[in-house]
């Protein structure tokens, strides 16, 4: 799960993580107070779930409170695009209005888990303000690492290392080291995914500051943080995906015309890698899980075909837990209900197979079946075209 | 065959949910030998025919428990996991899909100190055809034989099983590794296993996008591994930036693409299949019973 840099700079401040004063505005009246009350320079940002916001126009510098109101005013409802955000953009619903702060350095620092240790790496560059992966791909020396305990977490010698790495010295180094260890702490007991400061600064009076902030955290975990959970902003997500997660469904909205139904992450996705074999393009990745009931099978198919660029829907499931008679049954009574006009190609493996067939062809239904994966995907996609 | 067969003897943590009695019943009709399950403060009890302990270490000191096969839910699954491994289980196999990254770095690390394997989670289990069935897949599916299949994936594992039975081609050993961040047993693991199995003759390696597990397995292949390997890895039109379902399915900065990872294993020897639908077909020819 994502949340704003607002709200991720909130709960940093709580763990002793040194950022910027300020505060987030929903109307320009507000942001003019909130600058108004910092006295000085502010920055207005646009908090969108997406980086770079910077070169789309989203972050501007206010001399007065009403330059900062005037900012605010042109931020908030724009629709902001900028290379992570769908191609229509996202609507700026809040702006976080903060003191400009006068930077002598820019620094990187994050934590994450490293797969291949099974353990979390805490990551320092002084190559901060540019996107991680260029300087991880063009001068992998430039970025430390410190890898943390599994048990014991991260040790003050560590954080040291970082600190002295980053070119800190003195005062700074022992804030640097401080806030590494800081930022550690959040990213444990708040079971983050990410917690990334690009950049951390160094200012021209010398104090270390996360100037902008990005926290996610792992869904697996969310269980146990109510108040991590309460930070979640459906109107950053696609509302068919807010739809699908309410139902237990795992859906991904893609750009092709071919929608797919598919139990189990690994064959959906191996159905999405057919289908463009075939020569059409996936609409969705929809993961239906390995024991759905008919009535999430119903809403899948609502979900999946209310997506109007779908013209042909391919089911492909491979029956383990989830019966072939009871995906059959999902099948009927979704397409009846719905009224659905589509042309659906099923292919289904696995329990109760010849049961779910009979039902199928009994069913009065235009449906078309496939022998395999292959036939499935072959035929779905000439239906799709021809539905063009 | 590798990790489980005849002699293997099954406790289930967690038997007494929906999912663990019904997958419990249905591995002791496949043949497996299912000593019974274990949930705190049920001791005692029986549950749909199966005897019931408090503690994994009553099953392993009654019945001589060799392998734990764990249902228990996302929340406990982690102190499930390190219950099992302290009690000296040799196997421990967890199902749980769900399971926070944080309790498997503080499991694995625990794990660590004992001599446990862990496998899973968030993963099918494992099945040694005609000997033992220690999952969720469907039994009837399999075959006896010499394929050693390896997978991150569920379904689309029963997917080759499947394109393989119908051509006639058994399996010596399935195993899921799963398909989370953080897992007990590598594609290395695995791999070096089948290696050194007489019974395995040619090995089935299924991944899919995220992280660098199937780097690992190429490496591995180059160095040491003697059999036919074919490889699909499941993603391939995959958007970045986006978890495919599986919690570890995500390319993130540019790295765990499906063409990294196939390019990798095919430089390694192994023969990529593009198509999931000519997973069966590959081994046949491999095999040369095409």
């Amino acid at each position: 799960m994502k949340i704003h840099e607002y709200q991720a700079k909130a709960l940093l401040r709580e763990f002793g993580v040194a950022v910027p004063r300020g505060d987030v505005a929903d109307s320009p009246e507000r942001a003019h107070e909130i600058a108004r009350a910092l006295g000085g320079r502010v920055v207005v940002k646009a908090q969108v779930h997406a980086g770079g916001r910077g070169k789309a126009g989203g972050i501007q510098l206010a001399e007065s409170p009403a330059a900062a109101e005037a900012a605010a005013k042109q931020l908030l409802g724009m629709r902001l695009r900028t290379p992570q955000t769908p191609p229509e953009g996202i609507e700026v619903r809040r702006v976080l209005v903060e003191e400009a702060s006068p930077v002598r350095a820019e620094l990187y620092l994050a934590v994450t888990l490293d797969r291949a240790r099974s353990t979390e790496v805490v990551m320092a560059s002084q190559a901060g303000g540019m996107e991680i992966e260029e300087v991880a791909a063009r001068s992998p020396e430039k970025i430390l690492r410190e890898w943390a305990h599994p048990a014991l977490g991260l040790q003050p010698f560590q954080a040291r290392r970082l600190a002295f790495g980053l070119g800190l010295a003195g005062e700074q180094q022992k804030a640097g080291g401080t806030l590494a260890q800081n930022l550690f702490a959040c990213y444990r007991a708040k079971d983050c995914s990410l917690a990334e400061l690009n950049p951390l600064v160094v200012t021209t009076d010398g104090r270390v500051l996360a100037l902008d902030a990005k926290l996610t955290f792992d869904d697996n975990a969310l269980f146990r943080h109510p108040d991590v959970t309460a930070l979640r902003d459906v109107h950053e997500e696609l509302p068919l995906d807010v739809e699908a997660s309410r139902y237990g469904l795992n859906y991904i909205k893609l750009d092709g015309s071919v929608g797919c139904m598919v139990n189990g992450a690994g064959l959906a996705m191996a159905t999405m890698d057919i289908v463009q074999l075939a020569g059409g393009e996936p609409a969705n990745f929809l993961d239906v899980g390995g024991g759905a009931s008919p009535e999430q099978i119903e809403n899948a198919f609502r979900i999946l075909s209310s997506d109007p660029s779908v013209k042909a829907v391919f089911i492909n499931v491979f029956g383990g837990i989830l019966r072939c008679d009871r995906l059959a049954a999902g099948v009927i009574a979704a397409v009846r209900k719905l009224g659905l006009k589509l042309p659906v190609v099923v292919r289904m493996e696995g329990t109760n197979v010849e049961l779910g067939r009979k039902m199928l062809a009994e069913s009065g239904l235009a449906l078309t079946t496939a022998t395999d994966m292959g036939d499935g995907a072959q035929k779905v996609v000439e239906l799709a075209r021809a539905t063009r | 065959m590798i990790l489980v067969d005849k002699r293997t003897r099954v406790v289930v943590p967690g038997i007494t949910g929906r999912e663990g009695a019904f997958h419990a019943a249905r591995c002791k009709d496949y043949g497996t030998t299912v000593v019974g399950g274990v949930t705190p403060g049920k001791g005692g009890t029986t549950h749909e025919g199966f005897p019931v302990w408090n503690t994994v270490a009553e099953a392993v000191a009654t019945e001589g428990a060799t392998c734990a096969l764990i249902f228990v839910p996302p929340a406990a699954a982690a102190d499930a996991i390190m219950e099992a491994a302290a009690a000296g289980v040799p196997l421990v196999v967890c199902i749980t899909e769900g399971i926070p990254v944080a309790d498997m770095v503080r499991a694995k690390e625990f794990l660590s100190r004992t001599t446990s394997r862990l496998v899973g989670p968030n993963c099918p289990g494992l099945i040694t055809p005609g000997q033992a069935k220690v999952g969720i897949m469907p039994g009837h599916i399999h075959r006896e034989g010499h394929v050693g299949v390896v997978s991150r994936s569920g379904t689309l594992t029963y997917e080759v099983v499947h394109q393989l039975t119908t051509r006639g081609i058994g399996q010596s050993t399935c195993v899921g590794i799963g398909g989370d961040p953080v897992t007990g047993t590598s594609f290395v693991d695995v791999l070096r296993l089948f290696n050194d199995d007489p019974e395995t003759h040619a090995i089935m390696l299924i991944g899919e996008i995220g992280g660098s597990a199937e780097e690992e397995a190429a490496a591995f292949i180059r160095a040491h591994v003697r059999k036919p390997v074919v490889a699909f890895i499941a993603g391939q039109t995959a958007p970045p930036g986006r978890r495919m379902g599986h919690a570890g399915a995500i390319i993130a900065g540019g790295r765990g693409t499906a063409a990294e990872k196939m390019r990798a294993l095919e430089a390694a020897g192994a023969r990529l299949v593009p198509s999931p639908a000519d997973m069966g077909k590959q081994v046949a020819a491999t095999l040369g019973t095409a």
